[in-house]
């Protein structure tokens, strides 16, 4: 890499800047497949007249601001009787268009809020609520704004949403995260440090199980086996999660395994190559030869050096964390930012969709830039390299 | 057999093998479990060497934990064989066991021809044949071809025992080994092995089903993401620069997303509407094509006639079997016209075959890449590049054939992750389809119902598991062969 000469703030700087482009590339494409044609005409049918032809539909979507404006002379033939539904529908443009972009810009905060008159000559637009005069309402109204937009399926603002589900879901996550990287990191370790011991051997075993075992997976298995055996457990016990305060220990306990069992196997291993590899280098080497205990070696000079590689690897982790954060509380009835995205899909939500995508991507990338920064502070050699 | 009809026990004529069964597994268990506790707090003490020099070592506890570890495992399969076995002679007198033991006849006899050929051939083997050296590579082998050969034999028509679709009895689940409940036609099965689930098909049926739905998707995922991930990896590697800049900056791209985000958003019948999975799979599927071109283009290069046919023959089957799989009467490709066009896939199931590649491909283009990185500056290389060959060459028949290995060994851990993938489909409801047998979609439908009728979710949980597991084992097993320091 040509960080030759680099400071650390221009290292940081320059992550951030390409953080800063990857977000604006992965929320685009996210904008994009949330907003295809198809998808707005479910929304102009659940918000419209439920009846609307297609050519109707393509109206009400141009009027709104959706698409672009439809051309006079196509707009002409669709309002004539002269042709047969057939033949309106053949003029419709379904294609994306550019429109898209500038809706982009909207959402965004980075473009003023569309408004138009529809019949009636009432003005609407994006930034105008409902019961609010259009000349009180803001030109911008975009995330960069605060504004998340509005959610239909839960009947409110996505923010408000995001943020209470959002506690939820971090609750389940720290969890997972408390349940899984103490347990690879001592298992690695102590595999790491003597060759052909039982950990050494077991851990490869267990990595390869605990890499099969995904989260649905070991939900079945451990539920099949807590309520079939005599513990007298009854399943739901998720019933008292849904409530709004939400879980208590034992609801995360059961979902926060299965995410941890599915991860935790992958870092033992890492560590343990990590542990073995540190402990073969030179400079362990001279500080045995001087005559160093085993236990002064490894705390004091191998465990640091060893460690960097699996945690800088767990913060890269985070998308896989989130895939199983987003299974887990859909099977499991967790209502966290997971159950949240998949609720959103399912009833077409674009808003809540687009809010609950950016949130993971996010939060994926602010990991990332932890992990990098990290690293570097951890290990002066990518720093001076 | 008409007349059997009272409802199954698991073992049958074999229960008096339960209870030592069980003592078993949980002697295993606790042998295993205490290797791994002594190995951690008992240190070694180094024995001091005799006046001739040689070392003797007493048989410390570690040894005895060790011995009694191996031996209660060793016990613990030859007791599943006679399970096995013996359910297979006894078929229902043996209970479930033993039926679904029956079923599965075709499938052991099978596995035991592979494996005594393999054993005895093994030397020959190359890099198959290592696998068997180690047990894990074995148990994987085993469980892997167990589920290839019991996929095989259900497309044949044999092991399932009643139509994975169909409604067989009354609309409630019924537990395992219920008998069929409706007036016995001739010849159909008269028990539910595995019981039946909430629309009363045969769990059993539906979980062998399964394997087949499998094998015809991962597998196939898998190669194609290879091929995407070694042709932009080993560019990006080798050449570095600006074209590794923006190969990677697109694999960081799809990486940032979690693969389940990125389902939901792409695996929608709205996306399939607008005809974007037979674009996807266009530009997917024509980086097979160009890859093998490239390789025999560059391989060829001193015989140009040869190469010429070789090359315009891979690029005329290559680019219609490409269209036949994608060009679809009513979607947004229509290129080929029906009379040559024999394969096709739902809109839907390329889909998801497209997003499953989308997810594993950036992995495998990191990994590519690094090892490119690592091979890029060995002597050999250099002398290829003094020899004045193309940077194709180089990078194909240089560079890809000494991470043979590695990759190799990627390609079944990965084909575990593109299982697992798609059972999260299945489990979101996003899957094949609302009556598809795949694994995914009976975990995600048994789930609810799981409290009382846990044997609607659990065997194609397990099989799932098994089945990953497998692959994981060989995975693991080819890079110890490949590690030779």
């Amino acid at each position: 890499m040509e960080l030759r000469g680099l400071g650390m703030g221009q290292f940081i700087l320059r992550r951030l800047g390409v953080m800063i482009l990857m977000a604006i590339c992965l929320t685009a494409f996210v904008f994009c497949l949330t907003n295809l044609y198809p998808n707005l005409e479910k929304l102009a049918r659940s918000q419209g007249t439920p009846g609307m032809e297609p050519h109707q539909v393509a109206i009400w979507l141009s009027d709104r601001g959706y698409r672009a404006p439809l051309h006079p002379d196509v707009l002409d033939a669709l309002d004539s009787d002269d042709l047969g539904q057939a033949d309106k529908d053949a003029l419709l443009d379904t294609r994306i268009n550019l429109r898209l972009i500038r809706n982009y810009g909207e959402w965004l905060g980075l473009l003023p809020g569309f408004r138009g008159a529809v019949d009636g000559g009432k003005t609407i637009g994006r930034c105008i609520d409902a019961g609010v005069h259009p000349d009180d309402a803001p030109d911008y109204c975009g995330v960069l704004q605060g504004n998340w937009g509005y959610s239909p399926v839960f009947e409110a603002k996505v923010g408000d949403v995001m943020a209470a589900r959002l506690w939820q879901s971090g609750k389940l996550l720290l969890w997972a995260l408390i349940l899984m990287v103490p347990a690879a990191l001592t298992l690695g370790v102590l595999a790491g440090l003597r060759q052909g011991s039982g950990p050494d051997r077991s851990v490869p075993a267990l990595s390869s199980l605990s890499s099969a075992t995904p989260e649905y997976v070991s939900g079945v298995i451990l539920i099949a086996l807590l309520t079939a055996s005599t513990m007298g457990l009854t399943w739901p016990w998720s019933s008292a999660a849904n409530t709004a305060e939400g879980a208590a220990l034992p609801h995360v306990a059961l979902p926060a395994f299965c995410i941890a069992f599915f991860g935790l196997g992958r870092f033992a291993q890492m560590t343990r190559a990590s542990m073995a590899e540190v402990l073969a280098t030179q400079y362990i080497r001279t500080a045995r030869l001087k005559g160093i205990g085993f236990g002064t070696i490894v705390f004091k000079h191998a465990l640091r050096n060893a460690l960097i590689a699996p945690v800088t690897s767990i913060m890269r982790y985070f998308p896989w964390l989130l895939s199983g954060l987003v299974i887990v509380e859909t099977l499991f009835d967790y209502r966290g930012l997971g159950w949240t995205l998949v609720q959103a899909a399912r009833g077409n939500d674009i808003e809540l969709l687009l809010g609950c995508a950016t949130m993971a991507v996010m939060v994926v990338l602010i990991a990332r830039l932890i992990s990098d920064v990290g690293a570097m502070i951890a290990n002066p050699r990518i720093r001076l390299a | 057999m008409g007349g059997v009809m009272e409802h199954l026990s698991w073992t049958g004529a074999l229960g008096f093998l339960n209870w030592p069964f069980l003592a078993l597994v949980m002697a295993t268990l606790a042998a295993h479990i205490l290797r791994v506790a002594t190995s951690i707090f008992v240190t070694r003490v180094a024995a001091p060497a005799e006046l001739n020099g040689t070392v003797s070592t007493g048989r410390g506890i570690t040894a005895h934990v060790g011995t009694a570890a191996k031996w209660t495992f060793r016990a613990l399969i030859a007791l599943t064989l006679i399970f096995i076995v013996g359910g297979a002679f006894l078929n229902l007198h043996a209970g479930i066991i033993g039926g679904v033991s029956r079923r599965l006849l075709p499938v052991w006899i099978a596995l035991v021809v592979l494996f005594a050929a393999s054993i005895r051939w093994k030397g020959r083997l190359g890099l198959y044949g290592t696998l068997f050296n180690s047990n894990g590579g074995m148990i994987g082998l085993a469980l892997v071809m167990f589920w290839a050969f019991t996929g095989i034999f259900v497309a044949m028509g044999m092991i399932a025992t009643h139509d994975p679709l169909a409604p067989i009895s009354a609309m409630i689940p019924v537990p395992p080994g219920s008998p069929v409940r409706t007036p016995l036609a001739d010849g159909i099965y008269p028990h539910h092995l595995l019981g039946a689930d909430a629309m009363a098909r045969d769990v059993f049926t539906r979980m062998v089903t399964g394997a087949l739905e499998v094998l015809r998707i991962a597998p196939l995922a898998t190669l194609v993401a290879f091929t995407v991930g070694i042709t932009l990896g080993l560019p990006a590697g080798y050449l570095g620069g600006r074209v590794d800049t923006v190969l990677s900056f697109v694999s960081n791209f799809f990486l940032a997303f979690p693969a389940i985000l990125l389902f939901i958003l792409l695996v929608t019948p709205e996306v399939a509407a607008t005809g974007i999975p037979n674009y996807l799979a266009m530009v997917l599927f024509a980086f097979p094509i160009f890859l093998l071109t490239a390789l025999f283009n560059t391989r060829l290069r001193m015989q140009p006639r040869r190469r010429s046919v070789v090359v315009s023959v891979i690029l005329l089957i290559g680019i219609w079997a490409c269209l036949s799989l994608i060009s679809q009467p009513g979607t947004a490709i229509r290129i080929l016209p029906s009379a040559v066009d024999p394969l096709d896939i739902p809109g839907h199931q390329l889909l998801i075959f497209a997003s499953i590649v989308i997810v594993i491909a950036p992995a495998v283009f990191g990994h590519m890449r690094g090892l490119a990185q690592r091979i890029a500056p060995r002597a050999f290389v250099t002398a290829a590049r003094m020899r004045g060959e193309t940077r194709w060459y180089i990078m194909l028949w240089e560079v890809l054939p000494n991470a043979r290995g590695l990759l190799i060994a990627d390609f079944f851990a990965r084909t575990g992750h593109a299982n697992i993938l798609l059972g999260a489909l299945g489990v979101l409801g996003l899957g094949l389809g609302p009556d598809s047998p795949d694994w995914g979609s009976s975990i995600g439908e048994g789930f609810n119902l799981l409290g009382e009728f846990p044997h609607l979710a659990l065997p194609p949980a397990l099989a799932l598991l098994s089945f990953v597991l497998g692959l994981n084992l060989i995975a693991e097993a080819l890079r110890q062969e490949d590690r030779p320091e």
